[in-house]
C-alpha cells in the first residue's frame, strides 16, 4: 500500500511540476511522422492491405519507431541469450576440469571478463576491434563471398525473387501441416512427435518451394563507391553488443553452472562411475539434468540481466529501444511519456522471460508433494 | 491495524507536500543559492570543453555562463558547470538540476513548444555542415548518394539529414546515431562511416582535435539554418527577462566599442551618456530585472564583450578558428547579423 501511494504521490508530482510549467502530457505524438531514420531493424507494417516485413523508413510514425526499437532489443537478446548459455555451460564444465591448463585457462576468462564493468567491453570490442577491421575499400573477399570489414560482416544469401505472395502460401502451408503432424503423432502416442511435426514442414517446404520453380536468387554482397550492398551482413554494431553481452553474461553463467555441478552429491558421480560412464556421458546424462534444477532460477536473473544490459548499446550506436527513445524524445520533446512506454515494454519483457522460465522449472523439478 | 494507520498518515503527507509546492522565480534560487549552475558541453572544443589537463570547462557557450555568473555576482567564478549530453539538456532544465543551458542548441518551434523551454537571444549563428576524409575524393554534399553517415543523437542534424536524403531522392543511405560528438567522431575517424554531419562550429572543433587536420574536408554546403542560443524554464520571465539582457549587454558592449580594458576610461567620460547608463554609473538600468546596477559593467569587466569572447575562442589565434569577419556572426554595422535590443 505505501509502495502504490508512493508511486501515485510521484505521479501526482510529476503532473503537476509539468502543468506548472506548461507542458502537456499526452501520447497523440505516437502517430505523427517521426522524420529521422535508423541504421538498422525492421518492423511489421500494413502496406496495401499486406503484411509486410521491411525496413523504418524517415516516413513512419514514432510508434513504429518503437516498434523497431523493440525489434533490435529482442534480436540481440534473443541470440545473446542462447549464444551465453551454451558457452557459459561449457565454461562451467571447464571449470572444473581436472586438466590445470584447460580449468585455470577458465578461470582466467571469467576473473577477466566478471570483474570488468559491461560498458568498457562493449567499447572496447567496438572501438578497439571492430573498427579496426580493414575498411569497406580494403577488406578482401573469402570463400568466393565473405566480406569482413569494419562496415561488418556479409555473405551471400538467397533473396526471393517475384512477388512474395506465393512464398508466403508454401511456408504457411507447411506450418500449418507440420503443427497438425505434431499433434496428431503425439494424439498416436509416437515416440518423438516433435521430430514428426519438423520432419513433415521440411518436406512440405521442399515439395512447395521446387514445385513454384525455387524462387530464389543468390545475392552476393558487393562493394558499390561508399557501401558494401547485398548478401546478409551484421553490422558492427550488433556485433558489438552481441559480444559484449554473450562474453560477460557467459561468465556469470559458468559460475552458476560450477555452483550446481559441485552441489551434486558424490554419491551421483561414483554411481555414475560404477556403470561404466565415462567423463562426458556422465555429465552429459547424470550431472548436468539435475545441476540444471539447481541451476535454473539463479540463470534467469541473468537471462533478465542481459536482456536490460541491451540498453547500454546506445554507446556504440546500436539503435535498440533505449537509443531509438532517446532520439524520439528530443525530436519529439516527449520524454516523460515515451521513458513511460520504454519502462513498460522492459517490463514486459522481464515478465515473459520470468515467466517462461518458471514454466520451465515447473517442469524440470521434481514434484515433492505428487 | 497500526500499520494501516501509519500507512495512510504518510500518504496524507505525501499529498499535502505534492501540492505545496509554492511558485517562485529561479531567479530568487540562483541568488540565494550564491553561484550559477549552468548546463554545457564537455565536448564540444571551442564552445564547450572539459580540458582534462586543468579540470576547466573552456569555450564559446561557457563564457555566456561565466557572463551571468559576473551580472549577478560581480563573480565569473561563481558557476557550477554540469556537463550534459544533447540527449538530456532539455530535461536538465525540466527538472531544475540547472538554472540555464547554453550548449550549441538551435532555436527551433519544437523546442519552444514540445520541450517546453523558453529561449534566449541567438549568441551563434550556425548551419549544419559535412565533415567527409580528404581522399574520399567528394567535393560537395551532392556526391554521397548511398554513403553511410554518422551524427549525434539528440540533436536537429538526425532529422535534417532525413530530410536532405529525401529531398534528392537518394537510395541506400545509412544514418549512424551515437550518444554524443565525442563518440561519433571516434567511429567516423576508426573508418566506421564515410562522413559526419553535425552543426559546423562542432565540425571545425573536432576536426581541430586530431593531429593532421588535413586529413578531413567540411564540405561547403551548408544544409539548413541552426540559430544557437541558450534555454531556460517556460513561463519564468523574472529569470528569462535577466538572462536575455545580459546575453544581450554582452553583444551591445561590442557595439558600443566597450571592452574589458577600456571601460572605465570610457565611464569616467562625463559626456559618454550612454555608456555611462549602460555601464550603471548613471541610472539604474538592471534594477527592474532584479540585477544589480552595472551589472552590465560586471560582465564586461570579467568576461568581455561578444567580440572578446569570440576572438578568445574561435579567433584566429584559436585552434578552432571560424573566421568571423562578415559572417552572420558579426555585428549588423560590419554585415553579420548581430542587432541586439536597445539600452533604454
Amino acid at each position: 500500500m505505501l509502495a502504490i501511494g508512493f508511486g501515485i504521490f510521484l505521479v501526482v508530482t510529476a503532473f503537476r511540476s509539468m502543468t506548472e510549467r506548461g507542458i502537456p502530457f499526452t501520447f497523440s505524438f505516437l502517430f505523427q511522422e517521426a522524420g529521422f531514420t535508423v541504421s538498422e531493424g525492421s518492423l511489421l507494417a500494413i502496406e496495401d492491405g499486406r503484411l509486410v516485413w521491411r525496413p523504418f523508413t524517415a516516413r513512419d510514425t514514432y510508434l513504429q519507431a518503437f516498434a523497431t526499437g523493440l525489434y533490435s532489443t529482442l534480436r540481440v537478446t534473443v541470440v545473446g541469450i542462447l549464444i551465453a548459455t551454451v558457452t557459459g555451460v561449457l565454461l562451467g564444465v571447464l571449470r572444473l576440469s581436472g586438466n590445470w591448463l584447460v580449468n585455470r585457462l577458465a578461470l582466467a576468462y571469467v576473473e577477466v571478463v566478471r570483474n570488468t564493468p559491461l560498458l568498457v567491453q562493449m567499447f572496447f570490442w567496438y572501438f578497439a576491434v571492430l573498427l579496426k577491421l580493414p575498411g569497406g575499400q580494403q577488406a578482401s573477399t573469402w570463400y568466393g563471398g565473405l566480406i569482413v570489414s569494419n562496415q561488418g560482416a556479409f555473405l551471400p544469401w538467397l533473396v526471393p525473387t517475384g512477388p512474395t505472395g506465393g512464398f508466403a502460401a508454401v511456408i504457411a502451408t507447411a506450418l500449418l501441416l507440420g503443427a497438425a503432424a505434431w499433434l496428431i503423432a503425439r494424439r498416436l502416442g509416437r515416440q518423438r512427435p516433435v521430430l514428426t511435426g519438423i520432419g513433415s514442414l521440411l518436406a512440405v517446404l521442399g515439395i512447395g518451394l521446387v514445385l513454384s520453380g525455387l524462387p530464389f536468387e543468390v545475392s552476393t554482397p558487393e562493394l558499390g563507391r561508399f557501401r558494401i550492398t547485398g548478401g546478409i551482413g551484421l553490422s558492427p554494431e550488433f556485433t558489438a553488443v552481441l559480444l559484449g553481452l554473450v562474453i560477460y553474461t557467459s561468465a556469470f553463467i559458468a559460475e552458476v553452472i560450477r555452483g550446481a555441478i559441485q552441489s551434486i552429491p558424490r554419491g551421483q558421480w561414483e554411481g555414475a562411475g560404477s556403470l561404466g560412464l565415462r567423463y562426458f556421458p556422465m555429465m552429459w546424462l547424470i550431472i548436468l539434468p539435475q545441476a540444471a534444477r539447481i541451476a535454473i532460477p539463479p540463470i534467469g536473473n541473468l537471462y533478465l540481466s542481459l536482456m536490460k544490459n541491451t540498453s547500454l548499446a546506445v554507446a556504440v550506436g546500436y539503435p535498440d529501444l533505449f537509443n531509438i527513445y532517446r532520439t524520439i524524445s528530443n525530436q519529439s520533446g516527449r520524454s516523460l511519456e515515451g521513458v513511460i512506454i520504454t519502462m513498460i515494454v522492459y517490463l514486459v519483457l522481464s515478465f515473459i522471460i520470468s515467466a517462461l522460465l518458471n514454466a520451465y522449472n515447473r517442469r524440470v523439478n521434481l514434484r515433492w508433494s505428487a | 491495524m497500526l500499520y494501516r494507520k501509519a500507512a495512510v498518515f504518510v500518504l496524507a503527507v505525501l499529498a499535502v507536500g505534492s501540492l505545496a509546492q509554492a511558485q517562485q522565480s529561479r531567479m530568487d534560487t540562483v541568488l540565494e543559492r550564491g553561484r550559477l549552475i549552468c548546463g554545457v558541453n564537455a565536448v564540444n572544443p571551442g564552445f564547450g570543453y572539459l580540458d582534462e589537463t586543468t579540470g576547466n570547462y573552456t569555450g564559446f557557450d561557457t563564457d555566456f555562463c561565466r557572463a551571468v555568473a559576473a551580472a549577478i555576482f560581480d563573480d565569473p567564478a561563481a558557476v557550477e558547470f554540469v556537463p550534459l549530453t544533447g540527449g538530456v539538456r532539455f530535461n536538465a532544465i525540466h527538472s531544475g538540476e540547472v538554472d540555464v543551458v547554453f550548449r550549441n542548441t538551435t532555436h527551433t518551434l519544437t523546442r519552444d513548444t514540445e520541450n517546453s523551454v523558453d529561449f534566449l537571444p541567438v549568441n551563434f549563428y550556425d548551419g549544419q555542415g559535412v565533415m567527409v576524409r580528404s581522399d574520399l575524393g567528394v567535393t560537395s554534399v551532392d556526391e554521397l548518394e548511398g554513403a553511410i553517415v554518422c551524427t549525434n543523437q539528440g540533436s536537429t542534424t538526425e532529422a535534417n539529414w532525413s530530410d536532405y536524403v529525401r529531398r534528392q531522392g537518394w537510395e541506400g543511405n545509412q544514418l549512424i546515431t551515437y550518444e554524443d560528438l565525442a563518440r561519433t567522431f571516434t567511429a567516423f575517424h576508426g573508418g566506421r562511416c564515410d562522413a559526419i554531419t553535425s552543426d559546423k562550429s562542432q565540425l571545425v572543433g573536432v576536426r581541430a582535435s586530431v593531429d593532421d587536420p588535413e586529413m578531413y574536408l567540411i564540405l561547403p554546403e551548408t544544409l539548413s539554418r541552426e540559430p544557437l542560443a541558450g534555454f531556460t524554464f517556460q513561463n519564468d520571465s523574472t529569470w528569462r527577462d535577466a538572462l536575455s539582457w545580459i546575453v544581450t549587454a554582452v553583444i551591445h558592449a561590442e557595439e558600443a566599442g566597450i571592452t574589458s580594458s577600456n571601460l572605465d576610461e570610457i565611464g569616467a567620460d562625463e559626456t559618454a551618456v550612454d555608456a555611462r547608463r549602460f555601464l550603471g554609473i548613471e541610472g539604474n538600468l538592471g534594477v527592474e530585472l532584479g540585477l544589480p546596477v552595472g551589472f552590465a559593467a560586471n560582465t564586461v569587466r570579467h568576461v568581455g564583450n561578444y567580440g572578446e569572447i569570440y576572438a578568445r575562442h574561435l579567433g584566429p589565434d584559436s585552434p578552432f578558428h571560424i573566421p568571423r569577419e562578415g559572417s552572420f556572426n558579426d555585428l549588423y554595422t560590419r554585415g553579420g547579423l548581430l542587432y541586439p535590443a536597445a539600452f533604454r
